[in-house]
């Protein structure tokens, strides 16, 4: 049977802040692996059509991730994941930010404040993150930025890929 | 572009007051008169109306006067510009998960082997 993955994604624009809660069918342990080992994150953390590349992982307090989205058509969207307090297989809070190539943040772009909790539930373990940005303005420049950067077409395909994803997935 | 963006930065303003985000979810139910709208906010009417005319002007309500009476709607092609960002991130993070969820099939079946 399907475990039942209770999926909520809740948007707040008096915070700015995106509230996103998800179970996935593993330990505790094995889900830390995967938001912390570069290796594995590349595998998962940018949608398809997107992949993940790495130029840099030091998973520390203090380290920070560097990495890009590819799209198809070879446009990197470079980003910079900088870890601020681990307290291992329990939670997380890193700044996620834009840079170029290098790694230097992009000071016209807002970073967002992540606070990621893992915690055991019946069928696993249930992650939460909260995504906040600093101010109304701030959000509002990430849209526009979303809206040029063509990701929002890039993810037109996403329904026919998800209803692949499904079928894959009631497969086991 | 700078169209958009103006717009985007007014939406956000407006809706980022629970007044005003009171009366956005009371106009998506139906049109309403001034006096309807304000009935439930211990606020005088001049400050009401300018909860309003902050709404008309991010382009998320329109009012047309009957006689003596106000009448608000919603304008839901703005409100979506908005929310249409929200369900491409509400996307994005499906897609995303249902990739770890394949991810964590894959470890798991490692660790079974050995």
């Amino acid at each position: 049977m399907k475990p039942d993955l209770k999926f909520r994604f809740l948007t707040d624009t008096t915070t700015h802040t995106l509230r996103i809660r998800r179970e996935f069918a593993a330990g505790r342990a094995l889900v830390w692996d995967c938001y912390t080992k570069s290796e594995l994150l590349e595998k998962w953390f940018a949608p398809t059509p997107l992949v993940t590349k790495t130029t840099h992982m030091d998973f520390s307090e203090g380290g920070y991730w560097h990495y890009a989205m590819v799209d198809p058509e070879g446009t990197h969207y470079w980003g910079r994941m900088d870890y601020r307090a681990i307290e291992p297989v329990d939670r997380y809070s890193s700044v996620d930010s834009f840079t170029d190539e290098t790694g230097t943040p992009n000071p016209d772009m807002p970073s967002a404040d992540w606070d990621v909790t893992f915690e055991d539930a019946e069928i696993g373990t249930l992650v939460s993150t909260t995504v906040q940005y600093a101010s109304a303005e701030d959000l509002q420049k990430v849209i526009d930025m979303g809206m040029e950067a063509g990701l929002a077409s890039a993810l037109e395909n996403l329904d026919a890929l998800l209803a692949t994803l499904d079928s894959k997935g009631s497969a086991q | 572009m700078g169209n958009q963006q103006t717009e985007l930065d007014a939406i956000f303003h407006a809706l980022g007051e629970p007044t005003r985000r009171a009366v956005v979810q009371r106009l998506v139910r139906g049109e309403a008169s001034v006096s309807e709208l304000a009935s439930p906010f211990d606020m005088g009417l001049p400050a009401f109306m300018k909860h309003l005319g902050v709404l008309e002007a991010a382009g998320l309500i329109t009012s047309t006067k009957t006689g003596r009476t106000r009448i608000c709607r919603i304008q839901p092609a703005t409100l979506s510009a908005a929310e249409s960002w929200f369900e491409d991130q509400r996307i994005f993070w499906q897609a995303r998960y249902k990739q770890l969820d394949d991810l964590l099939v894959a470890l798991g079946g490692k660790n079974d082997e050995t």
